[in-house]
Formats: C-alpha cells, sequence, structure tokens
C-alpha cells in the first residue's frame, strides 16, 4: 500500500541552526504515528513542513502524493493542521467557530448538520453550542479547536502538542476524539512532549536535537531498554542512588519519591548486584520490584549512549 | 519538628462560589509535597493563599511558621517560587539575573558573592556565567531559574510546573536538585499536571471542587486503586466499546490506541462477561491483561468517583 505521508531527507535550518537535520519516514494510511521528543526536539518545525506552512530547506514531504516543497497549498486540502495556537474566534460562539471553519472548506449545507452532532458527540460541547469560545476553559478550547480542524473530514490530520498545558481529565478527552478518528481510517500524525503519551500510537518517532534517534512500536522501543527495570525503596534514596550508580553494571539510577528506578546492562544476570551493593553500604532495602521501563528510560539510554549529554 | 506548612480549614470564597473548601493537610520539613487537579479544582487558589497574595475567608495555614493571613511580608521572604513560565530576563547574562534577584530579595554583601557562586555551581554555570539567559538550553535555564528562587535560602519553595517540556536527561538533572535541597532541609511543594513530575514527590494531594479528595504516597494511591484496570485487545475497538456498554462490570470502558483499557469491578467476572459480550458481538478477542494503574488512571478514578471535573 502506498504511504499516506512519506518524509524524505525532510531538513529545515534557520540561520546556522539545524531545526530538522534529514528526516526520513512513512506513515501508512490510518496509522496513529507520534513525533516525541522534547522542547527543541524539532517536533513543530516538522510539523509545520508536513502542514505546507512552511518550507523545507532540504528534502520534502509527499501528503497523499502531493509535495510540500512544490505544492505546498495542494496539501492543504488532504489535512487538518492543529497548531498549539489555534485561531478560535474568542468572540463567537461554539458553533459559530465551527461554521466559520465549515465555510472556509466549503463543506456543504446540507452536510453540516450531521458532522456537528458527530464532532459534539466526539467532544461533549454540545450543551456549549451557544458559549462564546473565550469563555470556555483551556481543555474545551482545545476540543473545539480540534472540532474545527476536522470539520471537512479530511485524510490526514497533524496535531502539535494538542495536550500541552491541558490538564489530565481534558487530556483524556482529547486523546479520546484522537481515537476514534484514528478508528474510523483518518491517519494521524501528533506531536507530544509527554513521552507517555507515545504510548498510546502505532509506532513512535523520537526526535532528540532535529535527528531521529529511533522509530518503532512503543513496545519494541521499550524493550531499547531491557526487559524490565529494578524499582528499590530504602529509608535513603539519595544515598542508595549514588551507592548505586557507583556499580559498573548499573546503566542509570534515578531517584521517584521514595524509590530508587535502576536500569541495568543485562537486568536477568545484573539484578543481584543491586541487594550486594546496597548490603555492602549498610543501606537495608525495604521493598524491590521489577517494572517495565518507561519510554522515558528509553529515551535516557539512547540519549546517554550517544554521549550527547554531559 | 513542626510541621513545614500547616493548613486546618482552609477556605476560600468568591461571592457564591467556594473555590477552596475547608481543606486540611501537612506538610513535613524537607518533604517534597505534590498538588495535583483539574482546571477548577481550586488548586491555584489555593496556592495563592499559601504565598500571601489572597486572603483566606475561612481556616488557617502557617506556611514556615508564619500565619498567611497577616504575616504576608515575612512570609515573603521565606519562601522561594519558580514556575515554567518563569521571570529570567532573556537579554540579561546569568550572572546579572542572579545579581537581580538578589537585589530583589535583599541579599548583599559578603553573602551575595557567597550564594551568587552557590547558585553558579549548583546550576553549573559558573563557566558561563557571562551568556546571555536567552541563548541557554532550556534545561540550563530551569536550573538558573531555580537558583534564582533559593537565592534567598527559603525554608520553602514553591515549583509550578517546572520541567514541564525538558527532556527527562535534563528532568532528571533538576530533580536530582531538588532532592539535594530537600535533605537539607527545604520544604518543597510542586504544583503540577504532569504525572511524570508527580512520580517524583513523595505525598501527593489530589484536589478536585474545592476539596482535598487524596492525599498519600504514590505507591500508595497507585495500590488503593481496587479496581482493576483490563488491557482488551480486538480486532475492531470502536465495535467492541459500542458492544461493551452495558456490561455490568465495567464502570469505564476507553480506547487506548488500538486496544481498549477498561476498568472492571471483579476481574473474573468481568473476564468472563467480555469475552461472551464480545464472541456475540462477532469480535474476535486477541487477549484480556491486567495492567497495573498509573498515576493518571487513579487520577481520573479519584476525580471522576468524586463527581467529575468542573466542565466549561
Amino acid at each position: 500500500m502506498e504511504a499516506a505521508v512519506s518524509v524524505q531527507n525532510l531538513s529545515r535550518r534557520f540561520g546556522a541552526v539545524e531545526a530538522v537535520r534529514a528526516l526520513s519516514f512513512d506513515v501508512a494510511p490510518g496509522e496513529l504515528f507520534g513525533v516525541v521528543g522534547p522542547d527543541g526536539a524539532g517536533k513543530t518545525t516538522t510539523l509545520r513542513m508536513l502542514a505546507g506552512v512552511m518550507r523545507p530547506t532540504a528534502g520534502d514531504a509527499l501528503l497523499h502524493g502531493v509535495s510540500v516543497a512544490s505544492d505546498p497549498e495542494g496539501v492543504k486540502t488532504h489535512i487538518a493542521y492543529m497548531s498549539q495556537r489555534f485561531g478560535l474566534y474568542t468572540d463567537l460562539t461554539v458553533e459559530e467557530n465551527l461554521d466559520f471553519y465549515a465555510d472556509l472548506y466549503r463543506v456543504p449545507r446540507a452536510e453540516r448538520p450531521a458532522r456537528y452532532e458527530r464532532l459534539y458527540r466526539f467532544s461533549a460541547l454540545g450543551q456549549f453550542r451557544d458559549r462564546l469560545a473565550g469563555q470556555l476553559s483551556g481543555g474545551m478550547k482545545q476540543k473545539l479547536g480540534l472540532s474545527c480542524a476536522l470539520v471537512h473530514e479530511p485524510e490526514i490530520l497533524l496535531l502539535d502538542e494538542p495536550t500541552f498545558g491541558v490538564d489530565p481529565i481534558s487530556r483524556r478527552d482529547l486523546w479520546l476524539i484522537v481515537h476514534e478518528m484514528v478508528a474510523h481510517g483518518m491517519t494521524t500524525i501528533v506531536s507530544t512532549a509527554y513521552l507517555d503519551e507515545a504510548e498510546r500510537c502505532d509506532r513512535v518517532a523520537l526526535l532528540y536535537e532535529g535527528r531521529l534517534m529511533a522509530l518503532d512500536t512503543p513496545a519494541a522501543l521499550q524493550r531499547l531498554a531491557g526487559p524490565f527495570i529494578v524499582k528499590v525503596r530504602t529509608a535513603r534514596p539519595r544515598v542508595a542512588r549514588d551507592v548505586l550508580r557507583g556499580v559498573r553494571e548499573v546503566r542509570q539510577a534515578a531517584v521517584f519519591g521514595d524509590d530508587v528506578h535502576v536500569v541495568l546492562d543485562d537486568p536477568e544476570r545484573d539484578a543481584p548486584v543491586i541487594d550486594r551493593a546496597l548490603a555492602g553500604a549498610g543501606i537495608p532495602v525495604l521493598h524491590e520490584e521489577r517494572a517495565e521501563p518507561s519510554l522515558e528510560d528509553v529515551f535516557i539510554t539512547l540519549v546517554t549512549r550517544g554521549g550527547e549529554h554531559a | 519538628m513542626p510541621d513545614a506548612i500547616a493548613v486546618q480549614d482552609l477556605t476560600r470564597r468568591f461571592g457564591d462560589f467556594v473555590a477552596v473548601d475547608r481543606v486540611s493537610f501537612a506538610v513535613a520539613t524537607g518533604e517534597i509535597f505534590g498538588f495535583l487537579g483539574p482546571n477548577g479544582a481550586g488548586k491555584t487558589t489555593t496556592i495563592k493563599m499559601l504565598t500571601g497574595l489572597l486572603h483566606p475567608s475561612d481556616g488557617t495555614a502557617y506556611v514556615a511558621g508564619f500565619d498567611v493571613a497577616d504575616e504576608t511580608e515575612a512570609l515573603k521572604r521565606n519562601i522561594g517560587y519558580m514556575s515554567q513560565l518563569f521571570s529570567l530576563y532573556a537579554d540579561l547574562t546569568v550572572e546579572e539575573n542572579i545579581q537581580l534577584f538578589a537585589g530583589l530579595y535583599g541579599v548583599t554583601g559578603p553573602r551575595l558573592a557567597a550564594r551568587r557562586d552557590w547558585v553558579l555551581e549548583m546550576a553549573e554555570l559558573t563557566e558561563h556565567r557571562t551568556r546571555l539567559t536567552a541563548d541557554l538550553p532550556l534545561g540550563w535555564k530551569q536550573r538558573l531559574a531555580l537558583g534564582c528562587a533559593v537565592l534567598h535560602e527559603p525554608p520553602i519553595l514553591f515549583l509550578d510546573e517546572p520541567t514541564s517540556g525538558v527532556d527527562p536527561v535534563s528532568r532528571r538533572h533538576f530533580w536530582d536538585l531538588i532532592y539535594a535541597l530537600a535533605e537539607e532541609g527545604t520544604t518543597v511543594l510542586v504544583t503540577t499536571h504532569y504525572m511524570e513530575e508527580a512520580e517524583y514527590c513523595n505525598r501527593l494531594a489530589l484536589m478536585n471542587r474545592g476539596r482535598l479528595i487524596a492525599l498519600d504516597r504514590p505507591a500508595a494511591l497507585k495500590a488503593q486503586m481496587t479496581d482493576p484496570i483490563l488491557e482488551v485487545a480486538t480486532d475492531d475497538a470502536p465495535k467492541a466499546i459500542e458492544a461493551l456498554q452495558h456490561v455490568p462490570e465495567i464502570v469505564e470502558a476507553g480506547m487506548y490506541g488500538r486496544a481498549l483499557h477498561v476498568m472492571v469491578t471483579d476481574e473474573a467476572a468481568a473476564r468472563a462477561s467480555i469475552q461472551r459480550t464480545l464472541a456475540g458481538a462477532g469480535r474476535r478477542v486477541e487477549h484480556i491483561t491486567v495492567i497495573p494503574p498509573s498515576l493518571e488512571d487513579v487520577f481520573v478514578a479519584l476525580v471522576r468517583r468524586g463527581g467529575g471535573a468542573v466542565v466549561g
């Protein structure tokens, strides 16, 4: 099957800064694809180029076969793009905002009631249809922005950090809408700085400093940090961490509240070194358990392995 | 040792609206205490009262021993505050920013020199002291902002989403510094929407609709979640979720990627019902697995149990 989105050596420079460095990946039709990385990794720049609102300085991307480099306007009919500052009209009501975007994208009047009903069902915004957009909470504004972006039922949805600054309840609601769209076949590329959100995606591109560090399913990425990490509880977590950081087989040790999370070179082989090291330092272990590595553990493993960070 | 923060029946009304409703909790010296809640939960109003920016309508709160209702000047000298949208001046150098905060906090003379060196060393910016703040990577700016917030050695430090958006390596580095401060006796109160930050706290308080609805260690909050969560993988998630709508053992079901996450009352009974219902609807079940609840699952469940978040 032909890719819905095909990114080929996509690059963008700002003066001396290489914000995006030769990215290449394909997104299959109907895939939920995550672009994940911290601030400054190049996520927003990448999505802007895919949306046809910023020209690449090198490389190209094809969206449904249309080139963003040579036909940025042609791309726009195939996509919905929601940036972090999506333009809502705060002095229009919820429904008037939908009308505005429906006009802009020339959605036939006869089709509007059914589309609005569907969007209201996902977003739970129906009860607020007559409220001014300016009087909605941050999470509700995000949902309205997403609804407006979807009003022309595009084939590809581009979401730039839709959950930035949104509380966990609204964040869940937003993801629910995204999952609904994907379940109905829409190809979706979503960026986020929150690694825990990446687990919701079919595949994830981990970006760091403009480069693609890894690209795979969340489960495959998790395995990059080994089959498990060890969580150790002691009365002195900081001291325990420092002791463990001095152990050769320990790749990472970090404090989380009362626990130290330990990533080992070879967990099955090396698990006993933790108890030995702590016993040697006179620190009793109160509780110990194995846990799945998080994508954060993976990220740190990849970054530190590359020797990028001091 | 007296508590670093002692809050008793703290209440704030705006007209008829009760933004904070008889909230009580205590934070021990050197503790890292997380404060969570959806928008409109009363979190910001509580923090404003604890930092002396807003007068309580009722109840009491003592922060570092000062009454937040009438010792606000002394209170402000004894707290540090840092937010994600920190107040560093981008067109000043690292050292000039430190100087500026020293002036604001009345840190002068030999103490200033000592504290400046301490901040530079703590933030690992000694060699970059003359660089413009605007040119620093985000993680470095956050360390500098932290240094400026504790320049006057406050016993209490307030952090508002301090590491939102930074890469995990910088975040862990930042939290290493927070743990070091806490070990030396600084009490830290963190407000955040992000579970990635909440996991670093010793204890978490969860607010909703003006009330404190949970307060415990992160692991204990997860353990107290008695309703198991099942991951159900099928050939068609939206159709499966529709089919499962009236299964009595299901508390809540939502899509999570291609799978469903289903909160149930009784694992064995729910497994059987789900299998039966999905088979009856012609769906193929690939697997049903119990998954450990995330802090976010706990948060959402507690908020929903408490009548849901304020919407609009």
